[in-house]
């Protein structure tokens, strides 16, 4: 085990994968010869070269394209965006090309590409710099969408993105870039799509949270647990395909659920999953489930209303207390 | 890691990534500027003395919110206008009150000219309820709709084909008005210009099209970004085009009001690109490496608020004390704004689902 930071971690996944597969490539905005917004891509430009490590212009649509098409003719491009708030631009490239290309030809073309940045809210950066896309892209047909939670599911999935022969997305966030975790160092080392993973045990109340919101589970749950309430944590890693059966036998043991989703309400993760957890374990549940999004608002600036907007460990609390009854 | 393996193959034009044959960029090469005087332009004593408070209080401003951030009394972006004040400036004073604004995130020094208070500006950085967009815009997003700045917009190109709506609703009103939209040269790159320059043209829309050139689309500098003369655009378009010294006032000043007066007669809009620099870095975290510091004093010599002075000075047109007293009254109004933007309350959080609708009790989905 290694403790790395979360930026690097990707970076070692990209590192790795380019190591081992030429057809590789990586581009976005500042990717290259600035080492990345975020310093994701740092050093890689000096190690693989201009080739294969390609500063775009801001031109969302077109390198996300370009990227569409050079996958359909055999390469594995990673495209980054310096976040999904942007990659908005290139959302007729993503949805209506590459989900769309292998089954309109019947099976023909494959597109196996990676669009990766950080999603969601980074602060107060207003408005169009806050929103939580994940929910929106699993909603179409032929994408898988991973937002992990800690760097060690990061590298596992990101390399596993990289390999997989459909389009995906992969998510992270600015915030969490300098978050230290322990990844793996064993040799290739690799986590499965579509997994995810048991965070924390606990017998009194399920608690679903990915992405950024682990964060903000966890915090909830060493609350509780000064009260005796033992959370169970469940991050499900990737969005889709989700790992719906763990929730389910989770839930099964504790009868109880809390959702905690960085998106806004309507059609959210939250909805999708609160809706499967009624059809598949509707005779186990004590309580209706509840869920901790961020309200049906755009982003604030002013800190006093981004905190005010912001998913908290205080409304998971609230929300644990309402499924058990303590309020 | 390994050492780095020799390329052939090569897409993005090298800048100093590659340190054999790499280099620091040239931002822009400056046209020459107007030798007309501001008896030639039109302009009088009192103009001059108004701009000259003017790009002073949008220096100060800037410098001061600069402090102000670093002082961690707020957060978020913050894009510096400083150096490229002429543009904002000149503008203002060429075109009509009613005629209508709009930017990108670098907005500051736009703000101030059309008519933000200091005060209300710096309330707005700090995020207080008595700012401009009374906290939910910040940085970003100050706008005055009320002098017709339609404010600053944070997705780099999403605001162009905006300008090209005011020009159809001005047009459409046959009010006589026009519309100017200013934007980097990273946003050359993105499809939204150029769909909306077909537009215009197509349209024969009254508007205006500005490139600020500020060498630098973040750390990538323009040659690095995008290809050919970025005025050269316009010609794809068979649409009228300038090229301007944006580190010169009188230079701003004159083509601006040339366009404005051509695009009110003929209705058919301009691309302009206005060559500048700006002297901080892209927002707060940047270490500048893709540029040299003998670049930046290069343009530092020629700063527009100094030659204006100098201007001033050299004319006899104004004394030195007369100066130093509009430059104490600016400095007076920034502290002033400061101390405002820190004593203003935050807005209250019931504020947070105000604005979203026009009705007083709209729906929300929980
Ligand atoms: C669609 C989109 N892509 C990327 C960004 C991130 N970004 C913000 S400013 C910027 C550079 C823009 O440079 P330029 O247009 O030259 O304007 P300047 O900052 O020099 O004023 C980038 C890449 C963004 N805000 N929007
Ligand atoms: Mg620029």
């Amino acid at each position: 085990m290694a403790e790395l930071q979360f930026r690097e971690a990707l970076k070692h996944a990209i590192d790795e994968e380019m190591d081992r597969d030429e057809r590789v490539f990586i581009m976005g905005e500042e990717v290259a010869e600035y080492n990345g917004a975020y310093k994701v891509t740092e050093g890689l430009l000096d190690k693989y070269g201009f080739k294969r490590v390609i500063d775009t212009p801001i031109s969302e649509l077109g390198f996300a394209g370009l990227g569409v098409g050079a996958a359909m003719r055999g390469l594995r491009p990673i495209v980054e965006f310096m976040t999904f708030n942007f990659a908005v631009l290139a959302a007729d490239q993503i949805i209506n090309h590459a989900t769309k290309v292998k089954y309109m030809t019947g099976g023909q073309i494959d597109c196996p590409i990676v669009f990766r940045g950080p999603n969601a809210s980074a602060g107060q950066l207003g408005a169009t710099h806050s929103v939580s896309y994940d929910s929106m892209y699993a909603h179409f047909p032929g994408l898988k969408v991973i937002y992990p939670s800690e760097p060690g599911d990061a590298k596992g999935l990101l390399k596993s993105a990289i390999r997989d022969d459909n389009p995906v997305i992969f998510m992270e966030s600015e915030q969490m870039y300098g978050m230290k975790g322990e990844v793996s160092d064993a040799e290739d080392f690799i986590i499965p799509i579509g997994k995810g993973k048991i965070k924390r045990e606990g017998s009194d109340v399920t608690v679903v949270a990915h992405g950024k919101m682990y964060h903000v589970a966890v915090q909830a749950a060493n609350q509780l647990a000064k009260d005796g309430i033992e959370c169970e944590i469940i991050d499900p890693r990737t969005v889709k395909p989700l790992d719906l059966p763990l929730i389910i036998e989770s839930i099964k043991k504790t009868n109880r659920c809390v959702l905690v989703d960085e998106a806004h309400p309507f059609g959210g993760l939250a909805a999708e999953i609160g809706f499967l957890i009624q059809r598949e374990a509707f005779d186990y549940l004590d309580a209706p489930v509840q869920r901790v999004c961020l309200p049906d608002v755009n982003a604030p600036f002013s800190k006093k209303l981004f905190d005010a907007w912001f998913p908290s460990p205080k409304q998971v609390i609230d929300a644990v207390n309402q499924v058990t009854y303590r309020t | 890691m390994a050492k780095k393996k020799k390329e052939e193959i090569r897409f993005a034009p090298t800048g100093i990534g590659d340190v054999n044959e790499g280099a620091v960029q040239k931002g822009v090469d400056l046209p020459d500027a107007t030798d007309k005087t501001h008896k030639d332009l039109g302009l009088s004593e009192e103009q001059l003395l108004a701009m000259f408070e003017q790009m002073y209080l949008q220096r100060r401003f800037e410098e001061r919110s600069m402090q102000q951030y670093q002082k961690g009394k707020f957060g978020g972006f913050l894009h510096l206008y400083i150096g490229q004040e002429a543009i904002s400036t000149g503008t203002t004073f060429a075109l009509d009150d009613e005629d209508d604004i709009i930017t990108a995130y670098r907005d500051h020094g736009w703000g101030l000219c059309r008519g933000i208070s200091a005060k209300a500006g710096m309330a707005e950085l700090f995020g207080k309820a008595t700012g401009s967009s009374r906290g939910k815009g910040g940085s970003m997003h100050f706008a005055n709709a009320e002098k017709k700045f339609w404010g600053g917009y944070g997705i780099v190109g999403g605001h162009i084909p905006i300008n090209a709506g005011f020009a159809f609703a001005n047009k459409y009103n046959a009010n006589g008005n026009i519309s100017a939209c200013f934007f980097g040269d990273g946003a050359v790159d993105q499809g939204a210009l150029h769909e909306t320059l077909n537009l215009a043209q197509l349209w024969k829309l009254p508007a205006i099209f500005v490139v600020e050139n500020n060498g630098y689309s973040m750390g990538t500098a323009a040659a690095r970004h995008t290809v050919a003369e970025i005025v050269d655009r316009a010609k794809g378009y068979n649409m009228k085009s300038a090229v301007i010294n944006g580190m010169d006032l009188f230079s701003v000043y004159e083509k601006m009001k040339e366009i404005a007066d051509d695009v009110r007669e003929n209705s058919e809009p301009w691309f302009v690109e206005i060559r500048t620099y700006r002297y901080r870095g892209h927002s707060m975290s940047d270490p500048q490496k893709y540029r040299t510091k003998e670049e930046l004093e290069e343009y530092q010599k020629i700063d527009p608020i100094q030659r204006l002075k100098t201007y001033l000075l050299e004319n006899e047109l104004a004394k030195e004390d007369q100066l130093k007293e509009i430059e104490d009254k600016v400095e007076q109004e920034v502290l002033d704004a400061v101390e405002f933007a820190d004593e203003s309350p935050f807005p209250e959080e019931k504020e947070l689902y105000e604005d979203m609708f026009v009705e007083d009790d709209p729906y929300f989905h929980v």
